[in-house]
């Protein structure tokens, strides 16, 4: 916890919050980075199971909460609520350790000038896992100082007291927090917060309904599209559509001149308009003739011959035993997997304020401090001179770890003196995505007499998906050799396996690819227990049967072998087609998180139908049932839609479709009729809930369909060629 | 030019410079009704979905001039936290939004399709209830769209027993 080992430290009254007028509190937190000391030790073999631990302000409650003078708390979450239910877990944990009903606990999104700002990023499934310790001990710090406090008020010892929805009581006697903090000069933060039992805990555990619920149910204006400045101008800036284009000239001459426009602005990396409303901006953004210089014909062919396993550069990522290479009769099959976008409905947007000497930014992100730092450095301000006011994401997908057009609208705020909001139309959405890159996998694998594996290995490339940011600083990617994202999933799972290698060969994409939820888990898993599925086939026994058999008894391979048999249980899984139906299986770690699946799937005119997914997920402890199994069903929906559906394609040098349709994504006649979820607890603590059910569903479906037409489907979007007839 | 609207039971006159702007546009800015969502701008998401004459429409590709005389209602209009429509009580009671921004036109959606078909069937909400959501809400809001339709004939039923 603290470094502080004097004991008790005094903290000023205006660093705590009562509500009544005040500005907030300013006490500027300073991140570490997560990988400092922990990298060479994680180095590769663990990437995969990695659980990132919250690393900024963890010591100071002042930073994280208010209670307003009616009696509620405010928390202020430094993590974004982007429909993964965080804010809801953390009201949760916070209300049970701070003794007042979650009505009472009111969570928002934390603005960068209160302090309580996130170095590194809401994502990677961290929210709840890595503020399960660290929030509820600052909620029990705060617990402890109104108990203090309220035992000098009262003139009661502390063992004395008893505290229910946020009132102190004891010798008849009774204050409220709200009466506790009022007037309140110095503070003694404790050093060693005595957290309650599980069993004290009257929220966490529960179903609770979403936090956010209402708000969503009766359109409040919470998103980044909505958020407005008094006398805002409406911005737009001028995108290529061709791969690879640089800038050289544009003609301004027409739209300086065109109704409503108040600035064209010209930067050494972007040209923006501003002006008077949105379709005015967006009508001079086109009439600037803008000359680019272009990557010609490239189209998905050429991509799709860059990533092939054997280009690039090659990281061994985990190795067992001996190689295959001496071995004959392997058993050999290659997968691959295209450009997929995050395509969330809310489009990247912004309001940006600059009046000289800092800057107000309204947006919704997945980075806060990144963002914060990224617009000081382009306008040369402190940090403590922007100040970010996350708004709630409109999906987040790993989509918003990107925030130029935070720098971009600010500049533009600069140069015209009011405020300016600009967002991405539909058509920039999908051609300046940050897409998940696509994949080509090579699996090789021997079976032993007794019809187990003797070997196995993954070799795969990947665009870039953790390089290709802000949240891995530029000398790690050399050290560690993989990318941190692209490898997720990209383990051998099946550590019972005597022989067993995994390489990771990293290659250089001509457009920009990134973080998609769940990383490189769902491309991976799609191959590897495709595979799988084919070898058990070949060995000639059941598929469950087959996976249990080579699953080692370590830790996380119990818990592995614990969703397998609880999915194949749960869904009365069989190989037998019955009605049309057939069965596939497939289970994933990721992030420390088991999850096993199983999809029920018919064909019918050549079409992929999924009527009924089981999932059977180990998250630890359950914060929230209900949303874990949000987040389940979601993941089964997106990734069956990812695997079914999507793909972009280049051509002409353009990425391409720009729209929803074209983009075929599930909808509702698509999405699964059935999807039961069954939740283990195979650990004490929360662990990642938000990608971990990505993993399974491809190859569930694949296997499936496999069982069904004989066709071993080796690329996404799975497309039938043989019909059942 | 002038354009005159009931929206969500007001009567609001608006003056726009071009009657073909999206009357997406007119709700969000010009109203300052935000609930009604921008997702494409081309109809194929169906974030923007509103009823015009209890009808749904896709608001972000509707001019404006085509509402003139005509009753608009959006999320906000449809129920409020006191006395919410059938189809956001059973959203709620389903729990089924995570992001949370397409679901106002899908909300919207539904309660044109119950307005039309009170029982929808399973097919029915697969053919009309077409609006995407990257969360994956489906199976929940399959789940809330049979519930608003009982829902709405409970309601309707409490109704004539008290006439």
């Amino acid at each position: 916890m603290a470094d502080n080992s004097s004991g008790a430290k005094k903290v000023s009254r205006r660093k705590f919050l009562v509500r009544g007028g005040m500005g907030t509190i300013g006490i500027v937190a300073i991140g570490t980075y997560i990988f400092r000391n922990s990298i060479r030790r994680e180095i590769l073999g663990t990437v995969n199971s990695l659980e990132l631990p919250y690393t900024d302000n963890t010591d100071k409650p002042m930073v994280w909460f208010e209670v307003t003078s009616e009696n509620n708390i405010v928390l202020h979450s430094p993590k974004m609520e982007m429909g993964q239910g965080t804010f809801t877990g953390i009201a949760q944990m916070a209300a049970d350790e701070l003794s007042v009903s979650m009505k009472q606990i009111q969570v928002i999104h934390a603005a960068s000038s209160t302090g309580n700002v996130d170095s590194f990023a809401t994502g990677g499934s961290t929210s709840i896992s890595g503020l399960w310790q660290p929030l509820r001990e600052l909620s029990a710090m705060l617990r402890m100082m109104l108990l203090k406090e309220a035992s000098q008020k009262l003139n009661i010892d502390v063992d004395r007291l008893v505290i229910e929805d946020g009132v102190i009581s004891g010798n008849g006697k009774s204050l409220t927090y709200a009466q506790v903090a009022e007037g309140v000069e110095n503070w003694e933060v404790p050093d060693a917060p005595v957290l309650k039992s599980l069993k004290e805990y009257k929220y966490v555990g529960k179903p609770i309904a979403r936090v956010d619920l209402d708000a969503k149910v009766f359109g409040d204006p919470i998103f980044g599209m909505d958020a407005q400045m008094p006398d805002m101008l409406y911005g737009a800036v001028v995108r290529p559509t061709k791969i690879g284009s640089t800038f050289v000239s544009a003609d301004i001459a027409i739209a300086e001149n065109m109704p409503g426009v108040v600035k064209i602005v010209i930067e050494e990396d972007f040209v923006g308009v501003v002006a008077n409303s949105m379709l005015e901006a967006e009508n001079a953004k086109n009439a600037i003739n803008v000359t680019w210089e272009s990557y010609k014909d490239l189209n998905t062919e050429a991509i799709t011959k860059i990533i092939t396993v054997g280009n690039g550069k090659s990281t061994i990522i985990q190795k067992n035993g001996d190689s295959l290479d001496e071995e004959s009769d392997l058993i050999t099959l290659e997968f691959r997997t295209p450009i997929g976008a995050h395509a969330q409905i809310e489009p990247n947007g912004v309001v940006a304020s600059f009046d000289g000497d800092s800057a107000v930014i309204k947006i919704s992100t997945q980075v806060v401090g990144i963002t914060r730092k990224e617009v000081a450095k382009r306008l040369d301000l402190d940090t403590d001179k922007v100040n970010i006011v996350p708004t709630y994401l409109g999906g987040g997908f790993g989509r918003r770890l990107h925030t130029p057009h935070a720098i971009q609208a600010t500049v533009m705020s600069k140069a015209v003196g009011k405020p300016v909001k600009y967002f991405f139309s539909r058509k920039e959405e999908f051609q300046h995505d940050m897409f998940r890159p696509p994949t080509h996998h090579v699996i090789k694998g021997i079976l032993n007499p007794e019809g187990r594996l003797h070997g196995l290995e993954h070799e795969f490339v990947s665009g870039d998906v953790g390089n290709n940011s802000a949240l891995i600083p530029n000398f790690l990617p050399p050290i560690i050799g993989a990318d941190v994202g692209a490898i997720r999933g990209g383990f051998i799972q099946y550590s019972g396996i005597p022989n067993f290698r995994a390489v990771y060969w990293h290659v250089d994409l001509p457009f920009a690819t990134s973080w998609w939820r769940s990383l490189g888990l769902l491309a991976n898993t799609f191959a590897m227990e495709s595979f799988m599925d084919e070898m058990a086939l070949k060995a000639n026994k059941n598929a469950v049967e087959f996976r249990l058999q080579q699953i080692a008894d370590d830790a996380i391979g119990v818990r592995l072998k614990n969703v397998i048999k609880a999915a194949a249980e749960k869904a009365n899984y069989s190989e037998e087609i019955t009605n049309g139906r057939a069965m596939g299986f497939a289970a994933s770690i990721d992030a420390n998180t088991p999850c096993a699946q199983v999809a029920e799937v018919s064909i019918v005119d050549n079409e992929i139908i999924v009527h009924k997914v089981t999932v059977s997920l180990d998250p630890g402890l359950a914060v929230n049932p209900d949303q874990i199994r949000a987040q389940c069903e979601g993941c089964v929906i997106m990734g069956m839609s990812a695997v079914l559906y999507e793909q972009m394609f280049v051509e002409n040098g353009e990425l391409t479709p720009t729209i929803y349709g074209p983009y075929q994504m599930a909808l509702m006649k698509n999405a699964p009729r059935e999807i039961d979820v069954v939740l283990l607890q195979g650990k004490d603590t929360p662990g990642a809930v938000g990608e971990p059910p990505l993993g399974p569903i491809g190859a569930a479906i694949a296997n499936a369909v496999r069982r069904l037409t004989g066709e071993r489907l080796t690329e996404l979007p799975l497309k039938v060629s043989k019909s059942m007839a | 030019m002038e354009i005159s609207l009931t929206i969500n039971g007001m009567i609001k006159t608006v003056n726009v410079e071009d009657e073909n702007t999206p009357l997406l546009w007119i709700v969000r800015d010009l109203l300052d009704l935000k609930g009604t969502k921008f997702g494409c701008g081309k109809a194929a998401c169906g974030a923007c979905t509103l009823h015009v004459d209890d009808e749904a429409v896709r608001s972000c590709s509707y001019p404006v001039k085509f509402a003139e005389g005509k009753k608009v209602t959006t999320i906000e209009g449809l129920g409020d936290r006191e006395n919410p429509h059938p189809v956001q009580q059973a959203w709620i009671e389903e729990i089924v939004p995570q992001c949370g921004y397409c679901q106002p036109g899908f909300m919207m959606a539904t309660a044109a399709l119950l307005k039309k078909v009170p029982h929808p069937t399973d097919e029915d909400i697969d053919n009309n209830i077409i609006n995407v959501c990257r969360c994956g809400t489906y199976y929940r809001m399959r789940k809330a769209i049979h519930k608003a339709a009982k829902l709405q004939a409970e309601m309707s039923t409490n109704e004539s027993k008290e006439i």
